[in-house]
């Protein structure tokens, strides 16, 4: 396994009076997609916004490229370069595609080239950039939030169930894009709930169950072992295919 | 050049482009168009409050910062000139001070409310604008003595802004729309004298001159504020206004938004109080501090419309004229159905409060989204329509 890029050492958080972590333990390794896998209300999402500081941290520690990030604020940590793809998208819907795209593009104008890559990897975006995003449909919105998240290089990108209410069609569109990203060497960690999704991009897996990490391994290691999938799941992989 | 001007942010409707462009020419020709007191004066409000709605649309449309201290702003920039003057007499230098201890104090005091979104939200921190607002407008009714309390402070303007001051010694033609149209109206077939009526003089002095003062004030300050509101900063402020924890993730220190958004506006509310002093020649708590005032520019933001910027030119532009004209507009209606039981007492002048009141629901209900969103929903509909044929 590479040097890891992302680690959570005993991280506890809260949400309102219920506590959801109970000491998380994770590696993200660099230059790799983790899958992170789990139950409904396991703590994945949680997990995702604690990284990101929008959940507070109670207790534990978070260290993105050996450094504590731990309690700094939102902004703080998205500058430091971790992207953040949330569960309900999380685009601006009054703004247009284009709008949505220059804010993400914090450091200065967007990249030309590296928009017409972009493109190429979600073309409804070339189609509808000066269209409200609001109007886009389910997964061209994923493709919007997703584009957003790699407008510029990013060191990590949080990905939190981007197969969620899309249709086939676009989550084979979205496994394309995925495998260029994994194919730039791009850390990647990603929360999903679509086993056979997972299956075609993890490398790495880890998963969660009632706020804590119950399994690392390599997801070809969990996608061979019926038995572990039951026992962590509590369903097997092979029951998505 | 255009596209320059207005920032690429277009009106993207007919009617609405046809109804800037009525307002800009009516405030542009203002003193050579409209003859009278009341007239003059009602569009030298309009140019000021446009700005003053103007900026409260950067708090409250482009970032959903609920402020009820914004005419305390504009009192601050009124009272701050009329000090001034009252100090150091009626010069440029006092009034540059005014200026100065304006935007100092706006400045100041925004800052403080800014930072106090960060701790508190949306209807806690507008209760605090409303206290801060109100406990403002005692402190000034209790400084007697330096803001003359109830009966508030004159304004002597420098001669070069009085009406002792003549610009150009000869008097100017104006054409009188509303003596035209009332002409055309009255006698039509009397075309040559309806438009010989029309024709007046305008003495070109000091108050037009301080006219124009307001005119490309209020017209600089509109097209800075949508430049702002169409540059990344506007966006990031939309991006808030939509989402702030979205807009935190990528990156954004939404309170130093929040923060600037509210000095922003603090300043330029600010500046229209300091022209209003000085165009009024008169401030008191009530014409500067007032909370009716305080929802007269909730009503004029919302009825332009929210977000869009013209909707503050639309907004102000519409509620003035009904303050200032509903109640010759009902005298009219009066007469005509003088002696019609009933009706006749509903349609009085002295019912314009009423009438006035029906006309905000009326355009709540058939304009929701104030009338510049709802002209571009309905441009862009019937745009649609024409594209799938």
């Amino acid at each position: 396994m590479s040097e890891p890029i992302l680690t959570l050492s005993g991280v506890h958080a809260d949400i309102d009076q219920y506590h959801i972590l109970h000491g998380v333990d994770l590696q993200v390794p660099r230059g790799e997609l983790t899958v992170l896998l789990g139950r409904n209300g396991a703590g994945k999402s949680t997990t995702m916004r604690t990284i990101m500081g929008l959940t507070r941290l109670r207790r534990g520690e978070v260290r993105f490229n050996g450094e504590s990030i731990g309690g700094l604020p939102t902004p703080e940590i998205a500058r430091r370069g971790i992207a953040f793809v949330p569960e309900n998208m999380g685009i601006f819907a009054l703004l247009s595609v284009r709008e949505n795209m220059e804010l993400a593009a914090n450091s200065g104008p967007i990249d030309e080239s590296r928009l017409e890559w972009i493109f190429r990897l979600f073309p409804p975006l070339k189609r509808f950039w000066n269209r409200s995003a609001g109007n886009l449909s389910g997964g061209q919105k994923q493709m919007l939030a997703i584009a957003r998240a790699i407008i510029e290089p990013r060191e990590l990108l949080l990905v939190d169930e981007p197969t969620k209410g899309l249709a086939p069609a676009i989550i084979s569109d979205l496994v394309g894009a995925f495998e260029e990203l994994k194919a730039q060497q791009a850390t990647i960690l990603l929360v999903e709930q679509n086993f056979n999704f997972s299956r075609r991009l993890g490398k790495s897996v880890a998963v969660m169950d009632d706020g804590r990490i119950v399994y690392t391994g390599q997801m070809a290691d969990l996608a061979e072992d019926d038995d572990l999938q039951k026992e962590l799941l509590g369903l097997s992989l092979g029951a998505h295919a | 050049m255009l596209n320059t001007i207005l920032s690429g942010d277009y009106p993207r409707s007919r009617i609405l482009s046809v109804l800037l462009v009525a307002i800009f020419i009516c405030l542009a020709l203002g003193p050579f168009l409209f003859s009278g007191t009341r007239a003059f004066t009602t569009l030298g409000m309009i140019c000021i409050f446009i700005v003053v709605v103007a900026s409260y649309d950067v708090m409250l449309g482009y970032t959903h910062i609920v402020s009820f201290a914004h005419t305390m702003f504009f009192g601050i920039g009124a009272y701050a000139v009329a000090m001034a003057i009252g100090a150091m007499g009626s010069s440029f230098s006092a009034i540059g001070l005014g200026v100065l201890a304006a935007v100092l104090a706006a400045t100041a005091l925004a800052l403080l409310l800014g930072m106090l979104s960060l701790r508190v939200k949306a209807i806690f921190f507008a209760l605090v604008t409303l206290a801060v607002a109100f406990a403002f407008m005692s402190l000034v009714n209790q400084l007697y003595t330096i803001t003359g309390g109830e009966d508030g402070l004159r304004v002597r303007v420098p001669r070069e802004l009085g009406p002792a001051f003549r610009l150009i010694e000869s008097d100017l033609y104006g054409f009188s729309i509303t003596t035209f149209l009332s002409g055309l109206f009255t006698q039509p077939w009397n075309l040559g004298e309806v438009i010989r009526e029309s024709v007046y003089n305008v003495r070109v002095n000091g108050r037009v001159v301080m006219y124009y003062v307001c005119f490309f004030f209020s017209l600089g300050m509109f097209l800075l504020m949508l430049r702002m509101m169409n540059s990344p900063f506007g966006r990031v402020l939309q991006a808030i206004r939509e989402n702030e924890f979205r807009a935190e993730a990528l990156g954004y220190r939404t309170v130093y938004y929040r923060t600037a958004t509210v000095v922003l506006a603090a300043v330029v509310t600010a500046l229209a109080g300091v022209l209003f002093a000085l165009f009024n020649r008169y401030v008191n708590p009530e014409n500067t501090l007032d909370f009716e005032l305080m929802v007269f520019i909730l009503l004029m933001c919302v009825i332009g419309g929210m977000g869009t910027m013209y909707g503050a030119v639309v907004g102000a532009t519409l509620f003035l004229l009904a303050e200032n004209y509903l109640q010759d507009l009902l005298r009219v209606i009066g007469g005509l159905v003088d002696g019609v039981p009933l009706v006749s007492g509903l349609v009085g002048p002295e019912r314009w409060l009423l009438w006035f009141g029906v006309l905000f629901v009326l355009s709540v209900y058939f304009f929701p989204k104030g009338m510049v969103g709802q002209l571009r929903v309905w441009a862009d509909a019937r745009r649609r329509r024409r594209e799938t044929g």
